[in-house]
């Protein structure tokens, strides 16, 4: 179970959240929204752990673990995801040496054996496969020259392979055309199970149509000022944050 | 993008990085009185038992250095070298040269186990013949300060005609051939450090594969300078006779002392028509510690002649040692069609300085040289690429392909790219291409958050980025070079 309790942060200085108050329980799908500046970005680096994200009040706790004292690698190791909304590139790193890097960190961390050559090439075709994709992209290096979509799709085979039990999708939707978003989805969807917990921060209703969340969220102001089941979703879509005190154009 | 300020104190944290070639071995030695005279030259000379030609051309050598001055235009500073204070000959002690490894003082095996160097012949051997055609086995030279002490396969190498062995040796066995070669792509007049080796060398490799042969091995040499206030001057001559070819490695360490020690060489290739050398250098000489004190000055000479048509050179190098690197492999593109190659990758942490880079002369009809360059920046350290591409007016078709790039780490390092072109051929192609970049921020955080500690991050990104070089290092050394990849920077950030 993760337990956010009046997390306040302030980035470069300015206070972005302004007391989150959150309970994830295993299995659930949580949908953070918001409009743009209301800090949804910025939860998920707090909780992802990135430098110069400073937390001046509140709590996390993981798994009964206080999450905020630990580093970015170690939370990783404890099952935090955060698939990226930017996607970074590293040249001249091959997919399967960074992957095979992250999982045998984590299963060292985790006190596990590390997975040899061939035990990780089964795992990883067998993920592959799994996701649709192709063997091809296991070779290029992490993110170079990858389309918007194909950028998504790699953040959700690297969440099939090292399997969180804490998945963060920021703004997973973001750059993507339909068709994109309905691959990107389906992977996240096959991903669900009772003991993973996702909590997905978006801008549009259009993704919980194709992941439907348990629990929606609205974030304004570095506050949840609203909390439903995924009716609110589309609420929002209908009459915009303008209720929240916002004022945007859709 | 700018640092974050956590990365820039804990590069200023950086304590003694780890060198783990530091060690320095209990040995008796032959140390010639420290300085630098015709005295010592003859001294040098005489313990080598050597022909009064040789004798000759060293004394030749000391003459024009002494009337040479150090080059100034190489962006690295340092205290003026006292040429006078340091030995030109030291020697691990021995009645005579020693005969078999038998002989060799046991405090020196136990060192070349230590820092990973099989020297017994038999092991190797044995081990050979269990894993026949897996991996094949690799000659050694070791040259611990300025003695050969041992170099094992000779036998099985002369079987084919392969001559490798010291050089003092070559002088003694093959005098005719060392006459022929020696300085013929290095002249004794070259450049000041050159010179100097020229006057004072003491030992190093000799290779010669006759007409025709493939090396059915990797040839290597292994420099450890040990004693303290020397400088080392090994001097290695690699022929390739037509239509032969060698693959040749050489590895360098030496014990963590508080005062600079000298390293200068000298390398010479000489490829014939259709022969082709390869040149693998794996360079961990000490360089200092995380506040500058100590470590080697390497300022090397090694230049590669494609005397042939159809010939090839191919240097590769992974520079992470010594304190200041001058260094520029460079080839001479006599024969027609002939090919040269510069693959390097130099790394510089703390307040390690390097100025190094490539020569690349076309003069033969279709020649093509490609350079590849990968600095790494990081603390203070300063690094230089420099580099000639120089067409003669006769090199019709001459092409080439230049790409320098640099990566830093933290704010307080810096990489500069000094290209020199000169064409006097209208038919010549050049290309030069150079990027400059930082780990950043972004990258680090993305390692992390799939779990990879910083500093594995930085060495994994690191890898990443020199990956077209490291592909050209020999499978045995590719892997070791990856790991000194990450070793030369821990503490660079994290």
């Amino acid at each position: 179970m993760i337990e956010i309790k009046n997390l306040h942060a302030k980035v470069d200085g300015k206070d972005i959240l302004k007391g989150v108050d959150l309970t994830i329980r295993p299995g659930e799908v949580h949908a953070i929204m918001g409009p743009n500046g209301a800090g949804k970005s910025t939860l998920s680096y707090v909780l992802a752990g990135r430098e110069g994200y400073e937390v001046t009040e509140g709590s996390v706790t993981y798994y009964g673990k206080d999450l905020l004292a630990l580093e970015p690698e170690q939370r990783a190791a404890e099952g935090v995801f955060l698939a990226f909304q930017y996607p970074v590139e590293i040249p001249g790193v091959a997919n399967t040496t960074f992957l095979k890097t992250a999982i045998n960190a984590m299963r060292k961390h985790r006190g596990e054996k590390e997975l040899d050559a061939m035990q990780f090439l089964k795992l990883i075709r067998e993920k592959t496969k799994a996701l649709g994709m192709s063997d091809e992209m296991l070779k290029r290096a992490v993110n170079v020259g990858f389309s918007g979509g194909e950028k998504k799709r790699n953040e959700t085979l690297q969440m099939a392979v090292l399997e969180p039990k804490f998945a963060i999708l920021d703004e997973t939707d973001s750059g993507l055309d339909i068709d994109a978003l309905k691959i990107v989805a389906e992977g996240v969807n096959a991903l669900r199970s009772p003991e993973r917990s996702m909590l997905v921060i978006t801008h549009y209703q259009r993704l919980l149509d194709y992941i439907v969340p348990d629990h929606v969220h609205v974030l304004a102001a570095g506050r949840v000022v609203k909390s439903g089941g995924k009716e609110l979703a589309l609420e929002l879509e209908k009459n915009g944050y303008r209720d929240f005190g916002v004022n945007e154009a859709a | 993008m700018a640092a974050q300020p956590e990365t820039i104190d804990q590069v200023r944290a950086v304590t003694e990085q780890k060198y783990k070639y530091g060690f320095t071995t209990d040995i008796e030695s032959d140390v010639a009185p420290k300085g630098l005279n015709e005295d010592i030259v003859r001294f040098i000379s005489a313990k080598k038992n050597e022909p009064e030609w040789l004798l000759e051309w060293r004394l030749k050598a000391f003459r024009v250095w002494q009337t040479m001055e150090e080059p100034q235009w190489a962006a690295v500073s340092f205290p003026p070298i006292d040429y006078q204070d340091a030995h030109y000959y030291a020697a691990p002690k021995q009645k005579a040269g020693p005969k078999s490894l038998d002989e060799v003082d046991p405090e020196l095996l136990k060192t070349y186990a230590k820092l990973g160097i099989p020297l017994r012949e038999q092991e190797i051997l044995a081990g050979v013949e269990g894993s026949e055609g897996k991996s094949p086995a690799i000659a050694v030279d070791a040259v611990f300060d300025s003695v050969s002490v041992a170099t094992t396969f000779k036998a099985k190498l002369e079987e084919m005609g392969i001559i490798f062995c010291a050089i003092s040796e070559a002088v003694q066995k093959h005098p005719d051939l060392v006459k022929k070669y020696l300085g013929s792509v290095v002249p004794y007049t070259d450049n000041f450090y050159a010179t100097l080796n020229c006057a004072v060398f003491t030992d190093g490799s000799f290779v010669y594969i006759p007409k025709g042969v493939r090396c059915p091995m990797e040839l290597s040499t292994y420099f450890r300078i040990n004693q303290a206030n020397t400088g080392q001057f090994e001097r290695t001559l690699i022929i390739a006779d037509a239509g032969s070819h060698v693959s040749y490695l050489e590895g360098c360490t030496a014990p963590q002392r508080d005062e600079n020690q000298l390293h200068a060489a000298v390398v010479e290739l000489v490829a014939m028509d259709d022969a082709t050398i390869k040149y693998s250098t794996v360079q961990n000489w000490y360089p200092g510690n995380a506040e500058g004190v100590g470590g080697i000055y390497n300022f090397v000479t090694k230049r590669g002649a494609c005397r042939g048509k159809n010939s090839k050179i191919s240097w590769t190098q992974v520079e992470t040692g010594s304190a200041i690197t001058w260094k520029y492999p460079s080839c001479i593109l006599q024969g027609d069609n002939s090919v040269g190659e510069f693959y390097s990758v130099a790394i510089t942490n703390n307040f390690q300085q390097a100025d190094t880079g490539t020569k690349m002369i076309h003069i033969g009809k279709n020649t093509r040289s490609t350079i590849v360059s990968k600095g790494i920046s990081a603390g203070k350290a300063q690094q230089t690429y420099r580099g000639l591409v120089k067409i003669l007016p006769k090199a019709e078709g001459a092409r080439n392909h230049t790409q320098c790039d640099s990566l830093l780490i933290g704010d307080q390092c810096g990489a500069h790219t000094v290209p020199y072109i000169e064409s006097r051929n209208r038919s010549a192609r050049i290309e030069h291409e150079a990027t400059t970049a930082k780990i950043s921020d972004d990258q680090l955080f993305y390692c992390r958050q799939r779990g990879i500690a910083e500093e594995d991050a930085v060495s994994l990104i690191v890898n990443g980025f020199c990956k077209e070089v490291l592909k050209e290092l020999p499978m045995e050394f590719a892997v070791e070079a990856q790991k000194l990849v990450g070793i030369s920077l821990e503490g660079s950030v994290g």
